[in-house]
């Protein structure tokens, strides 16, 4: 009898809800409702009132004008392009950088003490300075030496400039994961006879690379947004296009337009990066 | 018969302590050494200075009849000689079970996969994870784990086999597989040297058993005379405490 009552209960557990669970989804509800109401709120608020203020004609006319972002947003869509390839040749070399110089900051020999100094002192120069000081110096003072085409390319020098800057940082990145990696880890392969070397190439950056991926995909990120202060040597990317429609139209909606191809690329990478910072946190717990 | 591994006068410190006081001890061909003592007795820490992982300073330890303690040797060919396996396992947690065993061969040996291939399927399947070359640690049980870290010093021919340790992470179910390996590599003849904290398996297989306190080797008999009859009054608080 016992037997069968109990059964029954293992059997109602796995079709009908129970109490917790009831509750817990009552619970839910109520929360997503409350959510929902208080969201829809600032949003009517925001549609509301804004248009209230006093200069909200002017502003709509200038910012948010549909013609001039449909005779636009074509061309903006065309000068993206050159975004997209700064950053496509940008990237990797920063990434090879990056670990160039972090390895530098991690050696050990005597011999090598140069090349620690040399890390250091490139990370902390180029961390220091605002990236558009750097584009300046290097995107102008380079080309000054009247160096024959194509060396005289802003395009060489801007790239040049992103990739000092965005190295320094993306060593960084891979540094703190090298330290990430337990003591213990190296034991082990220092009792199996591995060098310094192949215990680093083999054992330690495998694994630190690895957990430093999210941290960098949010370095890229901010790259990819940091390609447009190129715009300030020459290169006629999207920023420079918009202001380029600006002063043709007298308008503003162009920079709005560009905000807008920037935002669709990084939101989505972002959420990315987010998501993989996540999973690993919790493979971590 | 002179000793494959003999230390004599070891010290070593930690800042200000220090962890291991003058430690005697010889360890012959094929022989297995037990040591046992309380936590922080310096069990761990002796264990390392022998491979070299923890540089001593003060004393001399000798493999072969050579001084491998002289400051500035390559540690390199030594410690292909004595393999250590630890308390966590310290699997390279990126790599399949086959490729943490057959990295240092390739590396240090120049071995190629396809040489070793035979031989570390051999290995796998002397210690019952045939199916398991493939998997990664963290698929991996601990008994398992620790089995392929076991396979992993071995890979390297080593001629002397030191063990931190090495049932202390293990779930109790699982302690029985690990030791069944150790007692495999006995049979075989394989010199050994244990941090151990199986009283059971020290007396079972032993050939010398240590009892370290403080640093110091207090004691050192075979296990027959040192378990039923120790002299000195702190082995036997121990003794009373663990067994």
């Amino acid at each position: 009898m016992a037997d069968a009552s109990s059964q029954d209960r293992a059997a109602a557990s796995s079709t009908a809800p129970t109490r917790r669970a009831l509750y817990e989804a009552g619970v839910r509800r109520r929360a997503n409702r409350i959510a929902l109401i208080s969201t829809l709120s600032v949003i009517v608020a925001i549609f509301v009132l804004v248009p209230l203020a006093p200069g909200w004609e002017a502003v709509q006319k200038s910012f948010f004008n549909g013609r001039v972002f449909a005779a636009t947003f074509p061309g903006l869509l065309d000068a993206f392009v050159l975004n997209v390839m700064i950053f496509a040749w940008s990237a990797p070399l920063i990434a090879l950088t990056g670990l160039a110089i972090a390895l530098c900051r991690d050696a050990r020999a005597p011999a090598l003490f140069p090349l620690r100094l040399f890390g250091i002192a490139y990370t902390d120069i180029f961390r220091g300075l605002p990236v558009v000081l750097v584009i300046y110096i290097i995107g102008f003072g380079v080309p000054g030496l009247g160096l024959p085409r194509p060396w005289n390319s802003p395009y060489i020098w801007g790239t040049l400039a992103l990739v000092l800057v965005y190295s320094a940082y993306v060593a960084e990145v891979i540094r703190s994961g090298i330290d990430s990696i337990h003591q213990s880890q190296r034991s082990a392969a220092a009792s199996l006879g591995l060098s310094d070397r192949d215990t680093m190439r083999y054992v330690v950056l495998p694994q630190a690379i690895r957990n430093v991926v999210p941290a960098n995909m949010n370095l890229f990120i901010a790259l990819q947004k940091d390609v447009a202060l190129l715009s300030f040597i020459g290169p006629v990317e999207v920023f420079r296009q918009a202001g380029v429609y600006k002063s043709l139209y007298a308008n503003f909606t162009p920079y709005v337009g560009a905000a807008l191809i920037f935002l669709a690329l990084t939101i989505p990478a972002t959420r990315y990066a987010d998501y993989l910072m996540n999973k690993q946190n919790k493979a971590r717990r | 018969m002179s000793a494959k591994l003999s230390l004599r006068g070891v010290r070593k410190r930690f800042g200000d302590h220090e962890v291991c006081k003058g430690i005697d001890l010889e360890v012959a061909e094929g022989e297995m050494v037990c040591l046992i003592g309380a936590s922080g007795s310096g069990k761990s820490t002796l264990l390392r200075c022998m491979n070299l992982l923890e540089p001593i300073d003060d004393g001399s330890i000798w493999l072969d009849g050579v001084d491998i303690s002289e400051p500035g040797l390559n540690r390199q060919p030594v410690r292909q000689k004595i393999g250590i396996v630890f308390q966590s396992y310290n699997l390279f947690p990126h790599m399949t079970a086959a490729e943490n065993v057959m990295l240092a061969p390739r590396r240090v040996k120049g071995q190629t996969r396809d040489a070793l291939r035979p031989r570390v399927e051999a290995l796998f399947t002397r210690f019952g994870l045939g199916d398991r070359m493939e998997h990664y640690p963290d698929q991996l049980s601990g008994g398992q784990q620790q089995r392929v870290a076991i396979i992993r010093a071995l890979a390297m021919q080593p001629e002397i086999m030191l063990f931190d340790e090495i049932t202390s992470a293990l779930d109790p179910e699982l302690v029985g597989e690990v030791l069944d390996v150790l007692r495999d590599l006995r049979a075989e003849g394989m010199t050994m040297v244990l941090a151990t904290h199986e009283m059971g398996f020290a007396r079972e297989l032993a050939d010398k058993v240590c009892f370290l306190d403080a640093g110091r080797i207090l004691e050192q008999a075979p296990p027959e005379a040192l378990f039923s009859n120790p002299r000195e009054p702190r082995t036997k608080a121990f003794l009373a405490r663990v067994l």
